[in-house]
C-alpha cells in the first residue's frame, strides 16, 4: 500500500466521556490515528483501554446519553461522522462500514434465520429485492467458507457451531462491500484452532477484496501475524503507534514492553514465573493531567507525574507517548528541559 | 410438533381424571350439607329421605363414577343432541344442581356469556394496553414515561380488585352517580340507548380487571424489553445500519414476546375463574358468581362440574402457551 494514498478514515482528537450519575469516566481520550486503503491496522490493549470503546464512537454505535463523543473530527470519504445526523450514519453502517463483534454465540439474533439476517442490510443499502439478496446472501456464504451455502440459508443461528456463526457475522458485514472492517476481538471467543481458520479467512478476504480493517485484540500473537501496523491503546489513550515490525522490534513504550514480555515463549528454557504488570489499568474520572501508565511503570520520573506525555515521533513512521527514552537510557531532552524550565520557574 | 401436541393431549387425560378425583374427594370431605337451608320443622327422616333423593346415600366410588358418566359422556350426548337435534341423551340422567335442581350445564351456559364479556373483554383491553406500554416504558427507561407507567402498574398489581372495585362504586356510583353499581343481565340490547346502558354497566367492572391485568403484564413486557435490549444481537442489528423502528419493534420486541406470550396464554384460564372476586363485586352474575353461591349452598356438583372445567382450560391453556413457546422460538424443539 502506498505511503502517501488519502486516508479511508482520518480521527482527530477524539474524546468519548461516559456522564452516569457516579459521575464521570473519560474513556477516551485525545485519540488520533488515521487509516490508509487495505491496510490492516491492529489495535491492542488490555481489557479497559478503550480500544472497541474508540471504535464505537466513532461510527454512534455509543448510546448516548450516557456517552458523549467529541473531537475534531473523523473524516470518512469527507464526510465529518462526528457532525453526521443519526440517518447518515445509519446507511454509512452496515453500507461502507462493516463490523464484527467478539462473541458470535450472542451476537446473532436468534429468532431469525441466518439468511433473513444477511439479506436486511443488502436490502436496506443495496435496495434489492428478496431475490437479488438472497443470491448475494448465497454467494456471501460461499465467500466466507461455509459448505452447502443455500440450504444453510434456512437454519437458525443456534444450528451453527461458534466458528461458523463468527463466519456469517463476518459475510454480514462484508455484505454491502465496506471500504472499512471494523473486527472487535473477532477471534476471542474462538478456540484455537478455530481462530486460526478465521484468521486465514481474512487474510484470503483482505486479499480478494481489499477493503482497509481495524482489527481490535489483546492478543499479540495474532496482532504479529496479521497487522500492517499496531495502536497501542492504554488508558483511552494511543501511547505508541508503529509498523508491526518496528513495533516488535523496538517498542519504546514502557507498556508495550511490558506487554511484549507478558507473551511466554514456547521455546528455549521454561521460565520460573509468567511475567505480570502488577497493579490494575486506570479508570479515569478526569481528563489525565499525567502519564496514566507512570504508577505501573518502571521508568517513571518525578515528570511523569506532572504532565501527560504526548506522543513524541521518532521517526520511521513510529511514535511513543513516553517521556523516559529507550535509545538513550535516559529522560527525553525536551522532558528534561520542560522540567527544567519549570524549576527555574518555581524558583523565581 | 404434531407429535408433541398429541403426546401431551394424551399425557393430559390422566392429568385430568386425577384432578377430578382429587376435587370429588375434597369436596366429599368438605362440612357442608345440601339440606342445610330446609326449614328445621322438616323432620329429618324426610331430610334423609331428600339426601337420597340427590344420590347422596351411594358410595363415594359410586357417586364420582356417576358423575364421571355423567360429564363425559351424558353431557356431550346432550351438547350433540343440541346442535344435530339427535336424541342420544334422552332419558339419562344429567348432572344437576342441588339447588335449582336444574342441569348444570344449561346453568353454565346461560353464566357464560356475562363471564366473556366482561372478564374476556377485559384480559383483551389489559393485553393491547400493557404490550406497548412495556415496549415504551423499556426502550425510554427511567423516562417520565416509565415513571408513571411502572408507578400506575405498581398500583394496580398491589391493590386487589375488591379493594378498587368497591373504590371505584363509591366514588362513580355513589358519590357522582355516573354508572350503575349493579350489573343488570337481562338488559338487552336493542338501540343506542340500550347499549349505551350496557356500556356504562360494564365500564366498571372492566376497567378494575384491565388495570389489573395490564399492570402484569406490561410489567412482564418491560423487563423482557429490558433483558433483551442490552443484548449483543441489538448491537449487530445497529451496526448493521437498521433503523431504531426495526432494531426495537423487529429484533428485540420478537424475542421479548416470548416469555409475554406464555405469560398470557397462561393467564387465559383466569378469565374463567380468577374473576370471581370482581364478578361479585359489581353483581355480574358471571361464572365466577355462580360458583361462590354454589359453594355457600353446598352444591357439590355445580362446585365440582364448575372447578373441573377450570382445570381443563389451565391444562389445555399450558399447552398452548407450550406450543407457542415453539413457534416463537425456533431454539426450541419438542420431538
Amino acid at each position: 500500500m502506498a505511503d502517501g494514498a488519502a486516508p479511508v478514515l482520518d480521527v482527530r482528537d477524539l474524546k468519548t466521556v461516559f456522564k452516569t450519575r457516579a459521575g464521570s469516566v473519560h474513556a477516551v481520550n485525545s485519540v488520533s490515528f488515521s487509516l490508509k486503503p487495505g491496510e490492516l491496522l491492529g489495535v491492542v490493549g488490555e481489557s479497559g483501554s478503550g480500544k472497541s470503546v474508540t471504535m464505537m464512537s466513532l461510527i454512534g454505535l455509543i448510546p448516548s446519553p450516557p456517552a458523549q463523543v467529541t473531537g475534531d473530527g473523523v473524516n470518512f470519504g469527507g464526510i465529518d461522522l462526528l457532525k453526521a445526523s443519526d440517518d447518515e450514519l445509519r446507511s454509512i453502517r452496515g453500507a461502507r462500514i462493516g463490523f464484527v463483534f467478539q462473541d458470535p454465540m450472542t451476537s446473532l439474533n436468534p429468532v431469525f434465520t441466518v439468511g433473513y439476517q444477511i439479506m436486511e442490510p443488502l436490502r436496506k443499502h443495496m435496495g434489492m429485492d428478496k431475490r437479488a439478496a438472497r443470491k448475494r446472501a448465497v454467494e456471501l456464504l460461499e465467500l466466507v467458507g461455509i459448505p452447502d451455502a443455500e440450504r444453510r440459508l434456512k437454519d437458525f443461528p443456534h444450528q451453527f457451531s461458534g466458528g461458523m456463526r463468527q463466519r456469517v457475522m463476518i459475510a454480514i458485514a462484508l455484505a454491502c462491500d465496506p471500504e472499512v472492517l471494523i473486527a472487535d476481538e473477532p477471534t476471542t471467543a474462538l478456540d484455537v484452532t478455530i481462530q486460526a481458520q478465521i484468521l486465514e479467512l481474512m487474510h484470503e478476504l483482505r486479499e480478494k477484496l481489499g477493503m482497509a480493517v481495524i482489527w481490535i485484540t489483546h492478543d499479540l500473537g495474532v496482532i504479529a501475524g496479521i497487522a500492517d501496523r499496531v495502536l497501542v491503546m492504554y488508558g483511552g489513550q494511543i501511547v505508541e503507534h508503529a509498523p508491526v515490525r518496528e513495533l516488535f522490534k523496538h517498542p519504546r513504550h514502557p507498556y508495550t514492553r511490558a506487554l511484549l514480555k507478558t507473551v511466554p515463549s514456547v521455546r528455549g528454557e521454561r521460565e520460573e514465573r509468567l511475567e505480570v504488570i502488577e497493579g490494575q489499568p486506570p479508570i479515569l474520572r478526569a481528563e489525565p493531567s499525567s502519564c496514566s501508565f507512570a504508577p505501573r511503570c518502571p521508568f517513571a520520573f518525578e515528570h511523569c507525574l506532572r504532565e501527560n506525555p504526548p506522543r513524541f515521533d521518532i521517526g520511521a513512521g513510529h511514535d511513543a507517548a513516553c517521556f523516559y527514552d529507550f535509545e538513550t537510557g535516559a529522560p527525553r531532552s525536551s522532558a528534561t528541559a520542560m522540567a527544567k524550565e519549570e524549576a527555574q520557574l518555581d524558583a523565581g | 410438533m404434531l407429535h408433541y401436541t398429541i403426546r401431551r393431549l394424551l399425557i393430559s387425560i390422566p392429568t385430568l381424571l386425577f384432578i377430578s378425583l382429587v376435587i370429588f374427594l375434597l369436596l366429599d370431605l368438605a362440612p357442608g350439607d345440601p339440606m342445610a337451608s330446609i326449614p328445621l320443622t322438616v323432620p329429618p327422616e324426610v331430610k334423609e329421605k331428600m339426601r337420597e333423593a340427590l344420590g347422596l346415600g351411594e358410595p363415594v366410588h359410586i357417586r364420582f363414577l356417576n358423575w364421571m358418566y355423567q360429564f363425559f359422556v351424558v353431557e356431550p350426548q346432550v351438547l350433540i343432541d343440541h346442535i344435530f337435534g339427535t336424541g342420544f341423551a334422552e332419558g339419562k340422567q344429567r348432572i344437576i344442581s342441588f339447588q335449582s335442581r336444574s342441569p348444570v350445564m344449561a346453568v353454565v351456559a346461560e353464566r357464560m356469556p356475562q363471564t366473556l364479556w366482561v372478564v374476556g373483554l377485559s384480559y383483551i383491553f389489559a393485553t393491547l394496553i400493557a404490550v406497548p406500554i412495556g415496549i415504551v416504558s423499556a426502550y425510554r427507561q427511567y423516562s417520565w414515561f416509565d415513571q408513571l407507567g411502572t408507578f400506575i402498574s405498581m398500583i394496580g398489581f398491589s391493590i386487589p380488585t375488591f379493594f378498587s372495585g368497591v373504590l371505584l362504586i363509591v366514588v362513580f356510583s355513589v358519590i357522582l352517580g355516573w354508572f350503575p353499581s349493579i350489573y343488570d343481565t337481562t338488559l338487552e340490547v336493542t338501540d343506542w340507548s340500550s347499549f349505551l346502558q350496557q356500556v356504562k354497566q360494564m365500564a366498571m367492572p372492566v376497567f378494575v380487571l384491565t388495570l389489573y391485568n395490564a399492570a402484569q403484564v406490561s410489567r412482564f413486557m418491560r423487563a423482557s424489553m429490558l433483558d433483551n435490549l442490552n443484548q449483543d444481537y441489538v448491537r449487530t442489528a445497529r451496526a448493521k445500519g437498521m433503523s431504531e423502528r426495526v432494531v426495537v419493534l423487529m429484533h428485540v420486541l420478537r424475542n421479548s414476546m416470548i416469555p409475554v406470550v406464555t405469560v398470557i396464554a397462561l393467564g387465559v384460564p383466569n378469565i374463567f375463574g380468577g374473576a370471581i372476586i370482581t364478578e361479585q363485586v359489581f353483581q355480574v352474575n358471571g361464572l365466577g358468581q355462580m360458583l361462590i353461591t354454589a359453594i355457600y349452598a353446598s352444591d357439590a356438583p355445580m362446585v365440582q362440574t364448575l372447578t373441573f372445567i377450570f382445570a381443563v382450560l389451565i391444562v389445555l391453556f399450558n399447552l398452548i402457551a407450550d406450543i407457542l413457546y415453539g413457534i416463537l422460538d425456533p431454539r426450541i424443539r419438542y420431538d
